[in-house]
């Protein structure tokens, strides 16, 4: 789960971490008004959206005067902003961080996310601050520097001190640098994040280390524990789709293809929309519908489908296994007929009581194209969206 | 030994392990801290996991704990001196997992899992969820990240005439116990097993540093697909683990490295069975 960069840099200050003094504004107006309460002389307007490259798109601004501010809100509030992340329609700015502007002397990357292979949790820092992580490991990797954490001793001071030196921190601002590392890793740890990321952390001319962005997205199997952060959930920033269908269990992601697809278990569903591509066809979403294909869960997953303006055709895979494809079958004819299905439907059934399902398919009077094997169900649902009706 | 063996899910999957078992004694004690003496289906109930391996002898688990408890529940198992832990709960935090496998540093016990489908040697034994009967007993090793595409995996198999050694699912999770890498060379050393299909999908590395492997030690021809050719970067498909980020961990950058390491490719899914038939002749 996402959050807001106002939202991650409240969490950071409560570890320890020196963000900008900062003003969160909806409207024109409290933009403006933001300079009076902050002072100073110079001011950032950062449109609030989970999508990242936002400088890119043009949803970050320097100021100099309220007037300045109160323009930059007018162009961004309400507007679609378009970042290499959001996707080309862009997504709504609802909310601005109007935050005084910084004397930066030096900009690092710092950022914390769970190592794979070690098994530990990964604080990488580069001197190459504000630039994207990828671009640096992929014509620097050199300049990056990590350390995997001990889960139990946490981040060793000796260990921060040696990454900020790496990065370039200069030795005057080791104590404040190693504080801002510190409640990093605590603020990580502490929520259970999936990823920390600031970029850049910032050296002043004063010397303070200042976190000048800040990116914070949390393990969603670890939220049952944490109230507070999925009180900051967002549902604006998440496409409408996704967000129903998890309510039904569904795991659900909308792609840009015309052939919905509904599957049982992860690997297979990956793999459906795979083997469609394969014989020519374009899938319009990923779908798990878990263990249990019940006629509520399924009637749900046809539903959501259905609302995509481009679907032509749905191919519903299912490895029955121990859930029973007679089960299956009857929730497939009771959904279809609940959603009075317009768009052909492909079905392949395999496992438990294989011939009975295909049976109450058949003879449930509906249009269903039976198919029997993965290859058999592609190649038909290609065929069966290719076809005007 | 199943802990969380008086939950639905514990109980029914228990019940199919033990018919699969084949009149084999296997299934031997359940755990739960709440209601040791009791019985399920003339299984006795344990309150830890200590006391059911002392009093039955049992050496490996199963774990349907629901997910705020798992980790907690192989660490118990892992304590008690175990060989064999398979945890088939899905939703464990990830915090949860990297504390579990630090403790389990210097331990003997294998952890397979977590959200997986377990392991089978069919016509042996079964722990875990799958389903006994598509299963045959055979030459080829099957080891995959998923359930239902290993299930899918194993009905090409079939189709084919060809059994299996043992399959196992290691899981969708990002932080978890044996990797490909690690069955794999369980795979190269069982006299049972004469060639291996390897099934992954998008995220992390596990496939690729399984591959290098093969390359330079595996002595079997080893076949593989990788789900996920069409899965969007920055998204999570289902799986937790299953997540291309940063430009990393898609399917064509592991199939590539596959197919360098002399394992034999398909990117169509249906074709794993009939392009292991094919390395074999």
């Amino acid at each position: 789960m996402k959050i807001h960069e106002y939202q991650a840099k409240e969490i950071l200050r409560k570890y320890g971490v020196t963000t900008p003094r900062g003003v969160v504004c909806a409207t024109s107006d409290e933009a403006a008004a933001a300079t009076q309460r902050l002072g100073g002389t110079t001011w950032v307007v950062k449109a609030q959206i989970h999508a990242g490259g936002r400088g890119k798109g043009g949803g970050v601004k320097l100021a100099r005067s309220a007037g300045e501010v109160r323009r930059y809100a007018d162009q961004l509030l309400g507007a679609r902003l378009k970042t290499p992340q959001t996707g080309p329609q862009g997504q709504p700015v609802r909310r601005l961080l109007v935050e005084e502007g910084a004397a930066i002397q030096q900009e690092i990357y710092v950022g914390l996310a769970v190592d794979r292979s070690q098994q530990r949790v990964c604080l990488m820092a580069s001197s190459e601050g504000g630039v994207e992580i990828e671009e640096v490991a992929a014509r620097a990797p050199g300049k990056i520097h990590k350390v995997f954490i001990d889960p139990i001793a946490g981040l060793r001071d000796g260990e921060a001190d040696a990454i900020a030196r790496a990065a370039g921190v200069p030795a005057s601002s080791m104590p404040q640098a190693r504080a801002a590392l510190l409640g990093l890793w605590r603020a990580f740890d502490a929520t259970d994040a999936a990823l920390v990321e600031t970029n850049p952390l910032i050296v002043t001319t004063a010397g303070d280390v200042v976190a000048l962005d800040a990116k914070m997205s949390f393990d969603p199997n670890a939220l049952f524990r944490h109230p507070d952060l999925m009180a900051l959930r967002d549902l604006d920033e998440e496409d409408p789709a996704e967000v129903e269908a998890s309510q039904y269990g569904l795991s659900y992601i909308q792609l840009d293809g015309d052939i919905g697809c509904l599957v049982n278990g992860a690997g297979l569903a990956m793999a459906t929309m795979d083997i469609i591509k394969v014989y020519g066809g374009t899938p319009a979403n990923f779908l798990d519908v878990g263990g249990g294909a019940s006629t509520e869960k399924v009637t749900e997953a046809f539903k959501i489908m259905l609302r995509n303006p481009h679907l032509k055709a749905i191919l519903v895979n299912i490895f029955g296994g121990i859930v029973k494809c007679d089960l299956i079958a009857t929730a497939l004819v009771e959904a279809s007929r609940a959603v009075s299905l317009k768009v052909p439907l492909v079905v392949r059934l395999e496992g438990t009581h294989v011939e009975l399902g295909k049976k109450i398919l058949a003879d449930s009077g509906l249009p269903i194209i039976s198919a029997g094997n993965m290859a058999d169900a592609a190649q038909k649902v290609v065929a069966a969206a290719g076809k005007k009706h | 030994m199943t802990q969380g063996i008086t939950g639905k899910t514990g109980q029914f999957h228990t019940r199919m392990c033990q018919q699969y078992a084949n009149g084999k004694n296997c299934f031997v004690a359940g755990v739960n801290p709440k209601k040791a003496g009791e019985r399920f289906e003339g299984i006795p109930v344990f309150a830890t996991v200590r006391d059911a391996k002392q009093q039955t002898g049992a050496t490996v688990s199963v774990i349907y704990v629901p997910a705020p408890f798992a980790a907690a529940a192989i660490d118990e198992a892992v304590e008690a001196g175990l060989d064999l832990v398979v945890c088939i709960t899905e939703g464990i935090p990830v915090r949860d997992m990297i504390h579990t496998r630090y403790r389990m540093q210097g331990k003997h016990t294998l952890l397979i899992g977590p959200n997986c489908p377990g392991v089978i040697t069919p016509d042996e034994i079964k722990i875990g969820i799958m389903p006994g009967h598509i299963h045959s007993k055979g030459p080829i090793g099957v080891v995959s990240r998923s359930g239902t595409l290993t299930y899918e995996a194993v009905g090409q198999l079939m189709e084919q005439g060809l059994g299996q050694s043992t399959c196992v699912g290691t899981g969708g999770d990002p932080v978890n116990g044996m990797k490909h890498l690690d069955v794999m060379k369980t795979f190269n050393d069982d006299p049972q097993t004469e060639a291996v299909i390897m099934v992954g999908e998008i995220g992390g590395a596990d496939e690729e540093e399984c591959a290098r492997w093969v390359k330079a030690h595996m002595k079997k021809p080893v076949v593989g697909f990788i789900a996920g050719l069409t899965a969007p970067p920055g998204k999570r498909m289902g799986h937790a683990g299953a997540i291309i980020s940063g430009g990393k961990g898609t399917a064509a950058e592991k199939l590539a490295v596959m197919e360098e390491c002399g394992i034999k490719i398909t990117r169509n899914p249906a074709e794993m069975g009939k392009l292991m038939k094919a390395v074999l002749r």
